[in-house]
Formats: C-alpha cells, sequence, structure tokens
C-alpha cells in the first residue's frame, strides 16, 4: 500500500519542515555541532543530561539555543524502567519540555533496548504526563504495545547504535509501519545516506542520525546528504516504487523496427 | 554531603542554591537540573531547599548525546 505522506511531519501535535532528527553526540566541537546542524536542516535535536562540569568549555545549551532547534532529552547510559523514569524527570526539570526520547539499554555490548523495562518506563512516563518517543527493537509487536500504552512516536532500529550497519531487516520496518498509527522514526544503524534514503522508501516518516554524521570525516558535508536522502527517500516513497520483476521489461516499445535483414553486410 | 560523586565541605542547613553557587551556576541557569537523595528538586524550590549534612546531590547538564 502507498501511504501519501503530508510533507511536514507532525510528533503529539507539533510540526517539522524537517524528517531528520539529529543526534548531537560524537562531535569533536560545539562549531562542528553547529555548522552540522544548520547544513542538516534538522529542527529536532537529541541531548543528554550528565553531572555538571565546572571545566567544561562552551555551552551546548547556548549552543542549541542559537540554532533555533527543539531539544529532545534522552535516557541514554540507563538500564532500567527506574533509571529511565528518572533521568526522564530530570531532564524535564533541566530543559523545560516534557519530550523524552526514552531509552532503556539491556546490555553495553549491542546497547538493544530492554523491551520488558522499556514497556514499564513508557507506561509510567506516558501516565506522568511525558510526550514519550521510545527507541526500539524493530519488533512489530512492541511497536504496537508501546503505541497502545500511549507513545507518541516509535523509533525502532535499523541496527545497533554507531554500527553503521544500516537497515538489518527492512521487512520488519515495513511492518512497523503497517502496525502503528503514529510516526515511525529510524534511528541507530544509520551509516550514510542510502541507508536514510531507504528508511524514508520503506514508510518511515523520519529518520534519526547521530554517529553517520557525527563521526563523518566531514560531518558537516555529510549533514548535508542525510538532508538530501531523507527528502528523496520521502518523494519516491510518496511516489511509488515500480514492481519488482524477475525479467526485464523494455521500456522502448518493440513495434515499428526497421526490418534489419535488408541492412548492408559488413557494416556495424 | 556528597556533590556529584565527590565530597563537599558544606554546611548543613545550606541549600541547592549554595551548591550551585560553588559550582559557579546562577539561580537561572539553563539546562540546569538538581535531585537530592534521588528526588527531582524543581528550580523554584532551590533557594529554599535545605540540605541534610549527609545529602547526595546530582547537578546535572546538558551533554552532546544521540
Amino acid at each position: 500500500m502507498i501511504r501519501r505522506m503530508p510533507d511536514e511531519l507532525t510528533i503529539a501535535g507539533r510540526t517539522f519542515h524537517s524528517r531528520l532528527l539529529l543526534g548531537t553526540g560524537g562531535f569533536p566541537a560545539l562549531e562542528l555541532l553547529a555548522e552540522a546542524i544548520a547544513a542538516s536542516g534538522s529542527q529536532l535535536v537529541t541531548v543528554a543530561l550528565r553531572r555538571i562540569d565546572p571545566a567544561a568549555r562552551g555551552s551546548l545549551i547556548d549552543v542549541l539555543s542559537d540554532a533555533g532547534v527543539e531539544l529532545l532529552p534522552n535516557t541514554a547510559g540507563c538500564y532500567t524502567a527506574r533509571d529511565a523514569v528518572f533521568t526522564a524527570k530530570l531532564a524535564r526539570e533541566a530543559f523545560a519540555t516534557d519530550w523524552v526520547k526514552l531509552e532503556v539499554i539491556g546490555d553495553e555490548d549491542t546497547l538493544l533496548p530492554d523491551a520488558v523495562e522499556l514497556l514499564r518506563a513508557a507506561e509510567e512516563l506516558v501516565d506522568d504526563g511525558f510526550v514519550v518517543l521510545p527507541y526500539t527493537t524493530d519488533d512489530p509487536i512492541l511497536a504496537r504495545r508501546l503505541v497502545d500504552i500511549g507513545c507518541s512516536a516509535v523509533m525502532p532500529l535499523g541496527s545497533p547504535i554507531g554500527s553503521g550497519m544500516g537497515i538489518r531487516n527492512p521487512y520488519n520496518i515495513s511492518l512497523i509501519r503497517e502496525a502503528v498509527e503514529v510516526p515511525v522514526v529510524l534511528d541507530a544503524g544509520i551509516g550514510t545516506a542510502s541507508d536514510a534514503a531507504l528508511a524514508m522508501e520503506l514508510g518511515c516518516d523520519a529518520v534519526m542520525a547521530a554517529s553517520a554524521i557525527s563521526r563523518a570525516q566531514d560531518p558537516v558535508s555529510m549533514a548535508r546528504a542525510m538532508c538530501a536522502a531523507v527528502q528523496a527517500g520521502h518523494l519516491a516513497h510518496g511516489a511509488g516504487r515500480i514492481p519488482r520483476r524477475l525479467y526485464a521489461n523494455p521500456s522502448t516499445p518493440e513495434e515499428g523496427l526497421p526490418d534489419f535483414s535488408q541492412s548492408a553486410p559488413g557494416i556495424s | 554531603m556528597i556533590v556529584n560523586g565527590q565530597s563537599a565541605e558544606i554546611q548543613p542547613g545550606q541549600t541547592v542554591a549554595s551548591v550551585l553557587d560553588r559550582l559557579g551556576l546562577s539561580l537561572d541557569a539553563r539546562g540546569v537540573a538538581v535531585a537530592v537523595d534521588g528526588e527531582v528538586v524543581p528550580r523554584a524550590v532551590w533557594s529554599s531547599f535545605a540540605l541534610d549534612a549527609d545529602a547526595r546531590v546530582e547537578v546535572l547538564t546538558a551533554m552532546q548525546g544521540g
């Protein structure tokens, strides 16, 4: 089924022109982050919450404020529902937003979500009035459960965080798109622009990229590439791709060819 | 008293605001959250929230993250 998507992304009643969410992690300098944000066109960027370092140089908050972007605090580094809920509440206090990118991690090698703890935390935060965008596995059933308890979007992974392995199971991402009515934001695993385009072609409403941009050799150029890829994939999805076929299907008509038996021998 | 995992020489009875002051933070510092003994302390009560001698204070702020 082809879903015609409106040109703007709407999550929990808030509208964005850009369908690219940017993670702020991994940029070696705040100046570079600011340039990448501008190049990406992103309007919604993630931030983490950590102990303050009085010696830290520059203020991330000031840079993001100058960039005019909305903040999406994450709960990265939390391994239990309890810790994630606590972090979300601190973030609400720090950033004056009730939006949260909910991450509850299962183990440090894969950084894959812990489904049980994730559901538990999501339920508690939704009940507390948060707009919850959970980072989830590519499991359509879990995505539906998260939406059933009131999450405002789902953020399935393409592959583990920072792996750059792209979308390992495009089929499941398509199933998630069919399973839920809220926006689907492909999160984690994006390696390069074609991965972002594929996510959009599969029907995702947006893509989140962090390491793919911040750890690229030229982050600003990659930010620009991701912006273009998300737009291209979104357009292509709306345009409706041709069906795949095993054999060729000529695009030039067979009729009207001349009688080649009359052509002079020896001329090629 | 423990502030961000390190013991701090802060007199009992002092407030969250005094801890922030020592860290060079004003009461209107953007992007800052405080928790005491595992509970979020809202900004509105930073200057009135008195700390016990064995309080565990966390002062957090925005950090780059995916």
